[in-house]
């Protein structure tokens, strides 16, 4: 969000989505019967519960509540997008993710009513009836439906790594076909948005992003899995703005992505005041201090998950005594060195792809992240001496 | 028949040699794939005889990932959350194992606080997969869901308690909700959704209007409840699915174990979804029996009746729920410990390079992918259409075919709960006879499809009836001992070897690691649904999926509802089952570390 923006600049954005789902309204919808707001009745959630809803959507996607309204209204529109889920090289972790915000929340009730034409962990028909139903949805809905992906996809002389259906179609053919008629394309979790973690060294199936094998924009929303709101968020801001949500480098809605775990992150008070977990199941881990030098990799990624949690707030690693391990960042894998120790520190030896640990760090060190890397450890050292319980 | 590969030469010979009516189109083949409502990327091939009974079967998976090539060299501490990325849907059985094989392989003995905190969130695992199994993988093969548009509300009200004294979701007012909501859908001008083109109305669904009706307002509460399970997870995990807070040595989480408040959520939610696994999963499976127990596409005998599991869900110093055993040929007289020294894994029909035997240390693991051939099959209107088919002479999965004793296994919950009740597991003996009672299906009822699903739900049960042991152990443990990471060092100039066995939600899971230099040197995970799943070996005997379909009437071989019904009984998993294994033949005791069974069930 750009916190620098004029009322006159809100004004602005609020006509135009107003204009974009008044667009919206004239197509032509696919329930004449039955509107959201029945929908929601009928499954025991009052008006009310909606607009509660529809606030803290908007609220997550950093606009002003003036907007909340709107929201609603684009969710009433919302029943004119079909939605084509496909499985590529995953672990249907990312469906697994979307089923949590299942019956009877109000998320899971847009996605009913998004009409979810073809999901092959949730869909009732298999084989040919399932291959007819996805054929179907691409040709009826063209130039219409999401596309959301999941996995990575074996390219190159191991495409044939995975194929799909009685015609054995590679996962590649399948996922670009989907792909030439969408009307927006969201990749989903960082195997679809980067490859993951089968594309980790060496790679043995050549698997790459979704954004690789289509010239078409590819959305992406990572996280090993990404939050269900992340997914849900990254629907409204599509439905709101027609147009791709401004993206980070890594095409990462902003608004979700725009901040490190480190920044919001619950433990950061101990991080300032220099009280770290040394050891695992040591006093300050009982006091729940700052992960950074038992590995937390906060300070590198950039996602929401501090402020959002998982599993309806229910909690998150760090939460849990973990740290984070930079599940949305690319190659985190390759990147991140070990999980268990700060990423500045170049003690361990890895020989993988004869690279090693401390060729890693070093690559690590080339980017972006150095400053960071540097200050951070600089910080958890000089802290140390400072805390008087060290 | 154009297709002219030898098995069907071989299945036309034998319809020869049984004297049947001349068919005038011979035996067809029918592809199913994607096999849908799975974990992975399956397909099924069966040859169909003109009276409708399988011939010959072939199960193969469609995607390999590397996953084992991919831990080698790497720090031994980031391999357990690599290995948790073969599935989100046993999101906890791989981080478990694994990070138990490098504990086995480091010799660390982990504290009392953190077996049992393990095995509470081991416990919201099983209690989460088997009940989305149940409803919403394989519930729709046996709830026709358009049928209970039909239903009389006040007669499967009353009905609901023929099958619990307190039912849930069963209410009239409640079963009112649950038709309209699906009267709508079905008129829904944009049609099911997911429901779509299904096989509603089918002949071999057995459940009446009202029964349908019931199961289908336990379908909608299971999503509910699966949530909360979720949740009970992330209390001690951090997040569902890819709970992150196992480290070697222990757990992290001893801020949700030292607090109070987060302790009893755990609990009222375990309470929750035990009174859903006694109250309404329970009551459907047995409605399920009560109905199905004449139906011969689920009664049928199972292909392989061979079955192995292993000592799993520790809920006190020496208490675990499930035992460990063989059982042979359906023999439930006896069961046999397991020698490990007596697996193997077998590629010949493998999409693996396996020409050389080489020591697994060494051995090679590169993909030898050959695809499928051209051939034809029958299309969704019944006329033959080209497609790509499996080469039954040739590899066609990628999945191997592991043997114990040169012998095809079944592993899972009917494997789990047969080898506990043949052994007198008081707490199993209990729950199986009561349920047979209840049914009045016989023992030998067990071994089929239907059995394999009621074993599903019977090891839920015994989870929601004795897993708060280990909660009450935990709480009286905390009083006294507040550990809950052991420390350990990784020596640079030694060599590790270890393992990490014990069954999960799908069966039988074991992850073997070799540690050299300080990094993983070689990487393998054997896992249920390989045992399951696995196609043919070197002398042609079958896997449990494969040998399961063989003998399967189907009534319309457009409409594959049978198939799909006896694969999803094995709950398949087949990203899970995908591994690169040791070559052709070699006996995985070279993995063995000794001891092996003393250190490796400590979790």
């Amino acid at each position: 969000m750009n916190i620098t923006k004029t009322d006159t600049t809100y004004d602005t954005l609020h006509k135009e989505f107003k204009e974009r789902i008044d667009k919206l309204k004239k197509l032509p919808q696919m329930d004449r019967k039955h509107s959201i707001e029945e929908i929601i009745e009928e499954n025991g959630f009052s008006r009310r519960d909606f607009m509660k809803w529809a606030g803290a959507i908007t609220a997550m996607l950093s606009l002003p509540s003036t907007f909340t309204p709107l929201m609603a209204e684009a969710v009433k529109v919302a029943d004119r997008l079909p939605i084509i889920w496909l499985h590529m090289a995953e672990c249907t972790g990312c469906t697994e993710s979307l089923l949590r915000s299942a019956n009877p929340s109000i998320d899971s009730l847009i996605f009913n009513h998004v009409s979810l034409e073809y999901q092959e962990t949730l869909m009732t028909a298999s084989g040919w009836q399932a291959e007819e139903n996805l054929e179907n949805a691409i040709e009826k809905y063209k130039g219409r439906y999401i596309l959301m992906v999941e996995g990575g996809i074996p390219s190159a002389d191991t495409e044939h790594y995975l194929t799909i259906g009685g015609h054995g179609h590679t996962g590649k053919e399948s996922a670009h076909h989907a792909s030439e008629h969408a009307a927006a394309i969201f990749a989903i979790g960082t195997c679809s948005a980067f490859g993951g973690v089968q594309a980790a060294a060496p790679n043995p199936s050549n698997a790459v992003a979704l954004s690789e094998i289509t010239s078409k924009p590819v959305i992406n929303v990572p996280g090993c899995p990404p939050s269900e709101k992340n997914i849900v968020g990254t629907l409204m801001h599509y439905l709101l703005y027609g147009t791709l949500p401004a993206l980070d480098v890594y095409n990462r809605p902003k608004w979700a992505y725009r901040l490190r775990i480190h920044d919001l992150c619950e433990r950061r008070g101990h991080f300032d005041a220099g009280e770290f977990v040394e050891q695992f199941g040591d006093e300050g881990a009982k006091d729940g201090f700052c992960l950074y030098k038992v590995g937390c990799k906060g300070p590198y990624t950039f996602n929401n998950c501090s402020k959002q949690k998982f599993n309806q707030g229910t909690s998150w690693p760090v939460q849990a005594g973990f740290g984070c391990i930079g599940c949305s960042e690319p190659n985190f894998w390759d990147t991140m060195g070990t999980v268990n120790e700060p990423l500045s520190n170049k003690l361990y030896h890895t020989t993988f792809g004869g690279l090693g640990a401390d060729a890693t760090a070093d690559r690590i060190g080339l980017s972006l992240l150095t400053a960071t890397a540097v200050g951070i450890a600089a910080h958890a050292a000089i802290s140390a001496y400072k805390n008087p319980k060290e | 028949m154009n297709d002219t590969n030898q098995t069907v030469e071989e299945v036309e010979e034998k319809v020869e040699e049984q004297p049947q009516p001349k068919s005038p189109s011979g035996p067809k083949r029918v592809v199913v794939d994607p096999i849908t409502r799975i974990e992975g990327h399956l397909r099924a091939e069966v040859i169909v005889g003109d009276d409708g009974v399988v011939q010959d079967a072939f199960v193969s998976s469609t995607l390999w990932r590397g996953l084992e090539v991919i831990a080698k060299g790497r720090d031994p501490r980031n391999v357990p959350l690599i290995m948790q990325r073969i599935c989100g849907v046993c999101t906890y059985s791989h981080y478990l194992k694994s990070t138990m094989a490098m504990e086995n392989a480091l010799g660390i003995k982990i504290p009392y606080n953190a077996e049992l905190v393990r095995t509470l969130m081991d416990a919201a695992l099983f209690l989460h997969d088997h009940v989305v199994h149940f409803y919403h993988l394989h519930g729709v093969d046996w709830v026709d869901i358009v049928s209970a548009l039909d239903a009389d509300l006040e007669k499967a009200s009353k009905l609901a308690f023929k099958y619990s004294d307190n039912p849930i979701g069963t209410g009239v007012n409640e079963l009112k909700k649950v038709k309209e909501t699906v009267a709508k859908f079905a008129t829904h001008p944009q049609g099911l959704g997911p429901f779509a083109n299904a096989y509603w109305g089918h002949g071999t669904y057995k459940l009446t209007p009202e029964q349908n009706l019931i199961a289908l307002s336990h379908y909608l509460k299971a999503l509910e409840m699966q949530r909360l399970v979720a949740q009970m997870q992330a209390i001690f995990g951090g997040k569902n699915p890819h709970p992150q807070s196992l480290v070697i040595g222990g757990v992290t989480c001893v801020m949700d174990m030292l607090d109070p408040a987060r302790m009893a959520e755990y609990m009222v939610k375990f309470k929750k979804i035990a009174d859903f696994v006694n109250n309404a999963y329970y009551a459907d499976i047995a409605m399920a029996a009560e109905m199905y127990k004449g139906e011969a596409s689920v009664m049928k005998p199972m292909g392989v009746k061979n079955f192995m599991a292993f000592e799993s869900m520790k809920v006190g110093k020496n208490d675990y729920l499930f035992d460990s055993g063989i059982i042979m040929d359906g023999d439930i007289s006896k069961v046999l410990d397991i020698d490990i020294s007596k697996i193997t894994e077998d590629a010949t029909h493998s999409w693996y390079k396996n020409d050389k035997a080489l020591h697994p240390y060494d051995g090679e693991t590169d993909g030898n992918y050959t695809g499928f051939v051209d051939g034809k099959s029958v299309g969704s209107d019944g006329k033959m259409i080209d497609t790509k088919n499996i080469d039954p002479e040739g590899k066609y999965s990628w999945i191997k075919s592991p043997r114990y004793d040169g012998k095809s296994m079944e592993v899972g919950p009917l494997a789990g709960i047969l080898v506990s009740y043949v052994k007198g597991n008081k707490r199993v003996v209990k729950i199986v006879n009561e349920f047979l009672e209840k049914t009045g299906v016989p023992t030998e009822a067990l071994f089929s499809t239907l059995g394999r699903t009621a074993a599903r739900m019977l090891q839920a049960k015994l989870i929601a009836d004795h897993g708060l042991t280990a909660f009450d152990n935990l709480i009286e443990n905390l009083k006294v001992d507040q550990e809950t990471c052991a420390t350990y060092t990784i020596d640079k100039d030694k060599e590790y070897k270890g393992v990490g066995i014990g069954d999960v939600p799908r069966g039988m899971l074991s992850h073997w690691v070799r540690i050299k230099n300080g990094v993983v040197e070689n990487y393998q995970a054997v896992v249920p649904s390989t045992w399951n799943a696995g196609p043919m070996d070197a002398t042609g005997q079958k896997g449990p999926y494969e040998a399961d379909l063989v003998g399967l009437k189907i009534k319309d071989i457009t409409q594959p509802l049978e198939i799909i019904r006896i694969i999803h009984s094995y709950d398949p998993c087949i990203a899970c089952a995908v591994h690169v294994m040791d070559t052709k033949g070699n006996k995985l005791s070279e993995y063995k570390v000794d001891p092996l069974y003393g250190g490796v069930c400590s979790v």
